[in-house]
């Protein structure tokens, strides 16, 4: 089955550049047939681009990937998943109006003649199933079913293809402990069966329950490929993220003064939702959120500026209690929020430059019957878009023709223009280039000096502790501690975030 | 060589940005070349006599249309409107009285009850949009039913019974067809005043602001602090009182109305406003592209039948002219990404 090396699957030197960023850097992974190959690595170290660009949805700019001896060149998922090549993602995305059948079979369905072969397919299903130990009815409708059972359906239309390598992208994050314990014997299955599977996953203690070897990436690098056995926890996370720090980040002048903002044991209305945090804010201070992705800190964010219902929970403003649930509530109290989802919840893409800066300032500046003196908008837009040195060519500019950073700028610029004093922050510089985060972060840094509140979620560890005075972590929705002064580095943040995982 | 360029391209972008005028120019021009009698002030004072009713439909349907939104019950509402004036509006001596025994009553009142219905349609719609979250075509395709079904009842209470109510007073009639120092036509007037009040209200009022906003992105809307359900319920009741001037005036120029009034009006909106430019995503959409728009189907209407085209052909040439002046909107913007 294997190549005359006993590797299935070998990526040799992918390199792949976007524009202002390396995100793969010669990286060479090698996996075995019949192992379970951890793939770990920091969110942003390069694993799913290394993953994209195996399945075909990324073009790798250098390297090769040879698969069963034969090198390989994928157009598309199509064509990957016929090579043999499987990828069950994180966020699944089954019909959940069909049957669990023809979500195995969809794209290819049994057909006698012009029409559907739903004996066939039923038989086959049944027979798919049995080989997994699988006890579902393949007649079964799919939204009726657990997240668990919607993988395992995702797994049996991987085997069903006869997949020699199927990619696992953190597969347990919305399972259950018995769902995982279920899910882990059929990667035993599918092991003895001689399948490889790649485990992407950041819970230390199933990479060691599961995998036989473990690979490391981190910023865009392979740092090295280790027996399961050899590692122990502290090593894997080290390997993850021991990296220097310099000159990266704008020198900081801010002094943290008196507590400004206090909120109390919020609880969402949702259970699998952040529960009981509760934490304070300093004038001038710079609070870091950190977290691994899922670990509800966007959600936490929202709540705070009114736009998620809580069960319970308190917030006080300079010492006074406030109800907030709106933004508009919130943005009457001094709060701004810079969305992590600049596109979805940021930007009006078809609107200008300028409109994007003082929208939210038309509340201050309305008169009578709401009446808005434009001149004086654009008069704002132009200030500030000199003062955030925004490139672009006019205020009329589709804000959508401007790069990620300038947008971002955009954003900020529209935030200052409400003159907050709380501004929270949510992933400030994903998906910018280097030269544009110095300058958010140069942002960051002033208002703090200014004698803002800041708080700045981000996942990206050496960002959290180039900024923050303070950072406080969370895991699976639950505060997980805070660090403060020498008391952070990269080990602690990781250990935090890892806290309440199994 | 650089100024040489950017002057053509300058032209360019011109020609781009501005083709459905052009076409509409052209358009004259063409119909002037083919029968010269066209350029005059009487055919101008007809079209727009014409087309009055219609821009004020076409300016409701341009709040709910910015606002990302669709409404399928503006021809609907704009009938029951129609219905409402004709029948609180009959002279005192007419002999087939909607009510026989009502006394006589100012005009204000039969305009006041016709813009109240058409504004609380429109406010329903509003409401059940924003607060049920219930798309919009849903929603106006329910009501538009309902409108109708509503108009049918009134229109059959006895002793009216479903016959066509004719005898509206002269002061009503004169909003529809009378003019001003003798030349004017009453009813474009009022049309440019609301054209005027409507781009004031998109243009410069914080509320047509939030119009926008919400149809270019309604996650970023709320976001940044607007309210979005308030926004929307505005859009549609503005959108109401709009189609329910339109039902006013349009029994005023024809001086009765049936509860057949309005069939299919919300279409020809639709396609004025998106000929002229306006987004049926949202978000993007002006004033004077509406008018010209409105214009568009106004002079095919008129220009056409003017120099004897079949009328038959003139569905097939608006139909091509929607799915066209659409088309080459979407890709100039496809472009400028």
């Amino acid at each position: 089955m294997s190549s005359e090396n006993g590797y299935i699957l070998e990526m040799n030197n992918i390199t792949k550049r976007f524009p202002g960023v390396l995100a793969l850097d010669k990286v060479t992974l090698k996996v075995k047939p019949g192992t379970v190959h951890a793939l770990m690595g920091e969110n942003g170290a390069g694993k799913s681009t290394l993953m994209k660009c195996l399945f075909g949805i990324y073009v790798r700019d250098e390297g090769d990937v040879i698969l069963d001896g034969q090198a390989v060149n994928f157009s598309g998922t199509l064509d990957a998943i016929q090579h043999g090549i499987a990828m069950i993602h994180q966020e699944l995305h089954p019909e959940p109006h069909l049957t669990v059948m023809e979500n195995v079979w969809l794209g290819r369905l049994p057909k006698k003649g012009l029409v559907v072969d739903y004996g066939k397919m039923f038989r086959d299903t049944k027979e798919l199933l049995e080989r997994l130990k699988l006890s579902m009815d393949p007649k079964a409708l799919v939204k009726t079913l657990s997240v668990s059972q919607i993988q395992a359906i995702e797994i049996a239309k991987a085997v069903s293809f006869n997949a020699k390598v199927i990619i696992m992208d953190e597969p347990t994050s919305s399972l259950t402990e018995d769902e995982v314990e279920h899910l882990f014997e059929i990667i035993r299955d599918l092991r003895s069966k001689g399948v490889a599977v790649i485990y992407i996953s950041h819970k230390m203690e199933e990479i060691k329950q599961i995998s036989d070897q473990v690979s490391i990436m981190r910023d865009g690098q392979m740092i090295g490929t280790w027996e399961s056995s050899e590692l122990t926890t502290d090593m894997i996370i080290s390997k993850m993220v021991g990296r220097d720090l310099s000159n990266r980040f704008p020198p900081k002048s801010n002094t943290p003064g008196e507590v400004y903002m206090k909120v109390e044991h919020f609880t969402s209305i949702h259970d699998r939702s952040f529960q009981d945090v509760s934490f304070e804010l300093r004038k001038g201070e710079i609070l870091g959120l950190g977290g691994l992705v899922g670990a509800q800190r966007t959600e936490l964010m929202e709540a705070v500026f009114g736009l998620r219902r809580l069960k319970s929970g308190k917030l006080y403003i300079n010492g006074q209690e406030k109800k907030i649930t709106s933004s508009s509530d919130a943005m009457d109290n001094g709060m701004a929020l810079l969305t992590e989802d600049r596109k979805g919840s940021g930007i009006f893409p078809i609107l200008g430059v300028g409109e994007n800066t003082y929208i939210a300032v038309y509340k201050r500046l309305a008169k009578f019957l709401g009446y808005i003196n434009l001149k004086k908008c654009v008069q704002l837009a132009q200030e500030s878009i000199k003062r955030l040195s925004i490139k672009t060519p006019s205020i009329k500019t589709p804000i959508s023709s401007l790069s990620g950073g300038n947008q971002q700028k955009v954003l900020f610029a529209r935030w200052l223009l409400t003159e907050p004093d709380i501004l929270l922050l949510d992933e400030p510089t994903r998906g910018i280039d280097v030269g544009a985060k110095y300058e958010i972060y140069s942002i960051i840094a002033d208002l703090a000096a200014q004698g803002k509140c800041i708080i700045m979620i981000s996942s990206e560890m050496p960002e959290l502790i180039g900024m923050a005075d303070r950072i406080m972590v969370m895991c699976e929705g639950k505060k997980a501690g805070e660090l403060e002064g020498d008391a952070i580095n990269e080990e602690e943040i990781m250990r935090l975030a890892t806290k309440f995982m199994v | 060589m650089d100024t040489a360029n950017s002057t053509a391209n300058k032209i360019k972008r011109f020609l781009i940005d501005n083709t459905i005028t052009l076409c509409l120019v052209l358009l004259v021009v063409i119909i002037i070349c083919i029968e010269p009698r066209f350029f005059s002030f009487n055919v101008l004072r007809d079209v727009l006599l014409q087309n009055s009713t219609k821009l004020i439909m076409a300016c409701g349907m341009m709040f709910v249309l910015i606002s990302g939104g669709v409404d399928l019950a503006a021809g609907r509402i704009l009938g029951l409107a129609a219905v409402v004036t004709a029948s609180l509006g009959q002279n005192f001596d007419y002999t087939r009285r909607f009510y026989p025994d009502m006394p006589d009553i100012p005009i204000i009142i039969p305009f006041l009850a016709a813009l109240m219905v058409c504004t609380l349609f429109g406010l329903a719609n509003g409401v059940i949009i924003a607060k049920f979250s219930i798309p919009p075509f849903i929603v106006t395709l329910g009501t538009q039913v309902i409108a109708w079904g509503v108009n049918l009842l009134y229109f059959d209470l006895p002793p009216n019974s479903s016959q066509p109510i004719g005898g509206v007073k002269g002061s009503i009639t004169y909003m529809g067809s009378g003019l001003l120092f003798g030349k004017i036509p009453v009813i474009i007037l009022i049309a440019l005043v609301v054209t005027v009040v409507v781009w004031f209200i998109l243009k410069k009022l914080r509320f047509g602001r939030n119009v926008y906003a919400v149809g270019g992105n309604a996650e970023a809307a709320n976001v940044s602090g607007i309210k979005v359900s308030n926004t929307l319920i505005g859009v549609y009741a503005i959108a109401g009182l709009l189609y329910g001037l339109a039902g006013f005036l349009e029994c005023a120029r024809t001086g009765g109305a049936t509860s057949a009034y309005g069939l299919n009006y919300e279409f020809d909106a639709i396609a004025s406003c998106v000929v002229g430019g306006v987004s049926n995503t949202g978000g993007i959409g002006t004033v004077p592209g509406m008018i010209v728009g409105v214009m568009i189907f106004g002079i095919i209407n008129y220009g056409l039948t003017f120099i004897g085209v079949n009328p038959y052909w003139q569905q097939i040439i608006k139909g091509v002219i929607i799915i066209a002046a659409v088309g080459f909107d979407i890709r100039k913007n496809l472009r400028r990404k």
